[in-house]
């Protein structure tokens, strides 16, 4: 049976020290067809259980799938868009095993015949190209949901009962495997995540799937295996579940390496099992044990004929296909003229999407990346939260972003209005009018103010009048302080310089 | 035309009460209660229905009266009633397959095939008994009990579909629709003295039909006689979408093909592998006759050989079961049929609900072919048991490419022997297998074939079969053969098969 370690986890670092991580990624991407995979069922997301069901998905006897075109088309883009070969002649099997949810007893999917193969994307770590190459991208139906009722965690364990929702039971799926990964092992994790993010950023940019990890319409298991560093052979893997955020890829890489080796060198063997990930402790405990001498009793669909796409067809696909992410971040860093190093930090902060939309927005490319990248980021750090689970949008950036350019907030205010923003208290202006934060700008509240500072400040004034402009920084600060940052600070310049001249 | 007697009635063909039917001489009220009333005279000793649908074919039979009296043009079988294999779901009326699991399982849809029945104006009489999930070649293995064959009710109707069969030849109804996995269409037909057809693989749609092996089911006609089954045929074959592996054309001009009467110049070829040894003596003296009187209308009869015949039972009894491990997965408790708790557990678990459910709602030879199926597909052993089976899967086609190079159908009795009685093979599985010996080939590559009445055999008086076999969508060329053997044979004896079969209300 599964192992739970005792062991303490060795620490990465320590790890790498020993021992070259191997890990491969296995990506499920739900489509977004109005259909599900084998019947007219409707996929709508959310609807009330078994609503959303037919003959076919909930296999009664008798019924019989047909394959959606609309799936293969988005199979086929796929695996174009991941540099793929498109198999001229592919059939479904089936994956013989019991389980309630999952209607026939068996899942229709693919196998030995893939509709994509022998592709590869290459994604960029701190500067750094590293190239995946992708085995497969095969097409499957989804299985329905169990709900376990009484046990304490909504696992099966200590459930009194389960309950079955079959409105996901045969929602299309692509699932994209990588080949084993090898690269630094400092890196490693980083290129895991990055592989993830950019994946997601492809199927976006396809329009065949919404993409989303909250939702399980993006979910992604790491395989992960340790070998002695210097050699050849790989270990016996893991392969971890229930990785639903970028960040949470590489917590799971991490500890995983850790656990392994604690295990290694205890001179003791890794399971290979599936596991899962709790985001709360970002560790993984075994799930249920499962190898390669499952035996799914594989065998080609009697009920469905080959997929046999066509040549010309294929090729139109191909002149449908998005810009590829490398290309388009390319030609984003030279519109927006950052280098190297600035680009580098948007696409590590996981902000290239939300800065290139808030510039689309109207905002400029220099301001809408030091929103996302200083204010917004350090909440969502504060948060734990990744960028765009904050609940700011592109557009409010650019709103806010629109009152600096006017002259009616100063950069400190707007970072008020953030503020606002993330407490939820409405749109930028309604914030500026609520908290009251427009800069004051009338000469006559101003002037007295500034009579004020100069007869408060007579050194620094003196100074001014000797033709130091530099020193009525101190000045305008002194009239800031009393007007509780809400001044126009260049024309409480403006009023000084005149005054002292 | 005048007035019959239900006894007449009942046995009118297909064809002639739905001429009848057209010109008002009879209602379709009276033809289906004629036919109610023979089921219920009849049928406990037959036992060829599971269900009876009194009050649904009645109400379609006074639909399709109503419709005709208002000057409403109707389809030509409108009116005629039928019986249907328990294995093709039927919305509002119970589908079991013959199995206890789905005992009281009620669909809530029409197969494709009974949906055309109903659109063209059948009034479905009920649900035919079968071997359970259609695996045998008796009816023994039916959940409910055996049926019994009209000629002796002490032996086997054949089977799968003894039920459909033995209803059409105790004239409990003029038409069924019966299915056809290895031969379950076409030896119930020889051994009852009918008609039946297996299509071409894809000619009349699988959806809803239950599947036993999806690669070989074969949904079809079972009449009395071959005009019958062509009229049939043409109403349920053509394409279905909502069957991917249905042809994308539409049904075989049957009827027309059933009409011609000339033979000459048509190419025969008798197939060595199928006859000689293993074959009942009087099947083998009928089948030769009927060689004969093709040969004397002026067919060309040759001998082919189709060398791998002799490996398709073996290869059927991999892929068969294969394919059923699989398709019988579904039958789990969760959503629909029997459910059984393991005996002295408080709180069972999903998969021990399953277990015993399984071990409770399946029969011997259910449980046998799914083991043998899991087995067979198991890594390790697929190369050897399936991949192996595919293999002579593709030198059968071959064999049947190469024999239709030469002839234009090819020819040998349906089944190797005569019913046997009821129990006589029931421990002997392999023997019950070797039933389908001739007619499992068609099968597995998917080409069509019809069983007809060939005569009595001269040492037990029972029905022999002939079969006719042609290419891949030339179905029509069954139709045309054996309307020619019917009509030469019934010519010849002066009257038909059937009529010489025992009165059963006489007999009770």
């Amino acid at each position: 049976m599964s192992v739970t370690t005792d062991l303490e986890p060795v620490g990465f670092d320590e790890a790498l020290t020993r021992y070259e991580p191997v890990f491969g990624l296995e990506v499920h991407v739900e489509l977004g067809t109005a259909t599900k995979m084998f019947c007219a069922c409707d996929t709508t997301f959310g609807a009330e259980p078994n609503t959303q069901v037919c003959p076919v998905c909930l296999a009664l006897p008798g019924a019989l799938p047909v394959v959606n075109a609309t799936a293969v088309e988005s199979a086929i883009r796929i695996g174009l868009a991941l540099n793929c070969s498109i198999a001229s002649w592919c059939r479904f099997a089936r994956k013989n095993y019991f389980y309630p949810d999952m209607p026939k007893n068996f899942q229709t999917s693919q196998y030995d015949e893939p509709i994509a193969f022998d592709g590869w994307m290459d994604v960029e770590v701190d500067g750094e190209t590293f190239r995946v190459e992708i085995e497969r991208a095969h097409m499957e139906e989804d299985t329905g949901k169990s709900l376990h009722v009484g046990g304490s965690t909504g696992r099966i364990h200590g459930a009194s009962h389960s309950l079955l929702d079959y409105n996901r039971a045969g929602i299309p799926l692509v699932e994209i495997v990588t080949r084993p990964v090898v690269v630094p092992g400092d890196k490693a994790p980083a290129v895991a995540r990055a592989y993830v993010q950019q994946l997601r950023e492809l199927i976006l940019a396809l329009g065949v799937s919404d993409a989303r990890m909250d939702q399980g319409s993006l979910r992604c298991d790491v395989n992960l295996s340790l070998r002695p560093a210097g050699t050849e052979t790989l270990g016996t893997r893991s392969e971890t579940k229930n990785v639903n955020s970028f960040r949470s890829v590489e917590r799971a890489f991490r500890f995983e390496v850790g656990r392994h080796a604690s295990l290694l060198d205890a001179g003791r063997s890794v399971v290979q099992e599936t596991r899962h990930f709790h985001e709360d402790s970002g560790s993984t405990s075994s799930g249920r044990e499962k190898s390669d001498a499952e035996d799914y009793r594989y065998f080609p669909e009697p009920d469905l004929v080959p997929v046999v796409p066509d040549a010309a067809w294929i090729e139109e696909l191909r002149g449908t296909l998005p810009e590829q992410p490398s290309a388009r971040r390319s030609r984003l860093q030279a519109d927006w003229g950052l280098s190297d190093l600035d680009m580098r930090d948007v696409v590590g902060a996981g902000a290239l999407d939300l800065v290139a939309a808030t510039v689309e927005q109207g905002s400029s490319p220099a301001a809408a990346r030091k929103w996302w990248l200083g204010e917004l980021a350090r909440a969502a750090r504060e948060r734990d939260v990744a960028l765009d689970e904050l609940g700011v949008s592109p557009t409010q950036v650019a709103e806010v972003q629109g009152l600096v350019d006017a002259g009616r907030v100063n950069d400190k205010l707007a970072r008020q209005v953030f503020d606002g923003l993330l407490a939820g208290e409405g749109s930028p202006e309604e914030i500026v009018a609520a908290r009251g934060l427009e800069v004051v700008s009338d000469d006559g509240a101003l002037g007295e103010a500034v009579d004020r500072a100069i007869e408060a400040n007579p050194d620094v004034a003196e100074k001014i009048r000797g033709g130091k402009q530099a020193a009525a920084g101190a000045l305008i600060g002194a009239v800031m302080k009393e007007m509780r940052g809400q001044a126009d600070a260049g024309r409480v310049r403006e009023l000084i310089i005149e005054r002292l001249s | 035309m005048s007035a019959l007697a239900d006894r007449d009635l009942i046995r009118l063909s297909a064809s002639d009460l739905a001429a009848r039917l057209a010109d008002g001489s009879v209602t379709s009220v009276q033809a289906t209660q004629a036919h109610l009333d023979r089921i219920a005279a009849v049928d406990g000793a037959v036992h060829a229905f599971l269900h009876v649908d009194a009050e649904g074919a009645l109400a379609t039979a006074a639909d399709v009266d109503a419709r005709r009296a208002a000057g409403e043009p109707l389809p030509t079988l409108a009116g005629v009633p039928i019986a249907v294999k328990d294995v093709l779901a039927t919305r509002g009326m119970p589908t079991t397959c013959g199995s206890r699991i789905l005992e009281g399982w009620v669909p809530p849809y029409d197969a494709t095939v009974v949906s055309r029945l109903r659109a063209a104006g059948l009034p479905i009489l009920g649900k035919t008994n079968m071997d359970e999930f259609a695996m045998g070649s008796s009816t023994e293995h039916s959940a409910y009990g055996p049926t019994h064959n009209p000629w002796d009710l002490d032996r086997i109707p054949g089977g799968s579909g003894g039920g459909s069969a033995a209803a059409v030849a105790a004239f409990e109804a003029p038409l069924a629709i019966g299915t056809d996995t290895g031969g379950s269409i076409r030896q119930p037909g020889a051994v009852t003295g009918t008609v039946g057809v297996k299509p071409t693989y894809g000619g009349v749609s699988r959806y809803g039909l239950v599947a036993l092996a999806s690669s070989l089911d074969q949904a079809g006609p079972v009449t009395r006689t071959v005009l019958d089954a062509a009229l049939l045929h043409e109403l349920i074959g053509g394409h279905d979408p909502r069957d991917s592996t249905s042809i994308d054309a539409p049904a075989p001009s049957a009827v027309e093909a059933a009409g011609r009467t000339d033979v000459a110049g048509l190419r025969v070829g008798v197939v060595r592998e199928l006859g000689g040894e293993g074959y009942q003596p009087g099947v083998s003296a009928r089948f030769d006759e009927v060689v004969a009187l093709l040969s004397e209308a002026g067919a060309e009869v040759v001998e082919v050989s189709c060398p791998s015949f002799e490996m398709a039972l073996a290869a059927y009894y991999l892929i068969l079961p294969s394919e059923a491990s699989s398709n019988l997965a579904k039958f789990d408790a969760m959503r629909y049929g029997l459910r059984v708790g393991p005996a002295g557990v408080d709180a069972p678990s999903a998969e021990q609900v399953m277990a015993a459910t399984r071990e409770a709602g399946f029969g011997d030879e259910v449980k046998r072919r799914i083991i043998l199926g899991t087995y067979a597909l198991s890594s390790g052993y697929y190369d050897a048991y399936y991949g192996s089976a595919q293999k002579v899967r593709t030198l059968i086609a071959r064999d049947f490419d190469a024999a239709f190079e030469k002839v234009d159908v090819l020819l040998s009795p349906t089944s190797p022997t005569t019913a046997f009685k009821l129990g006589a093979k029931l421990d002997d599985p392999l023997s019950m297998y070797l039933q389908d010996v001739a007619t499992i080939p068609a099968n597995l590559a998917g080409v069509p074939g019809i069983s007809v009445p060939s005569g009595l055999a001269d040492e037990d008086g029972l029905p022999t079969g002939v079969q006719v076999l042609a290419p891949a969508t030339a179905d029509a060329r069954l139709y045309h053969v054996g309307a020619f053997i019917e009509r030469a044979l019934d010519e010849r004896w002066g009257h038909t098969l059937l009529s010489q079969a025992p009165d059963l209300e006489v007999a009770r």
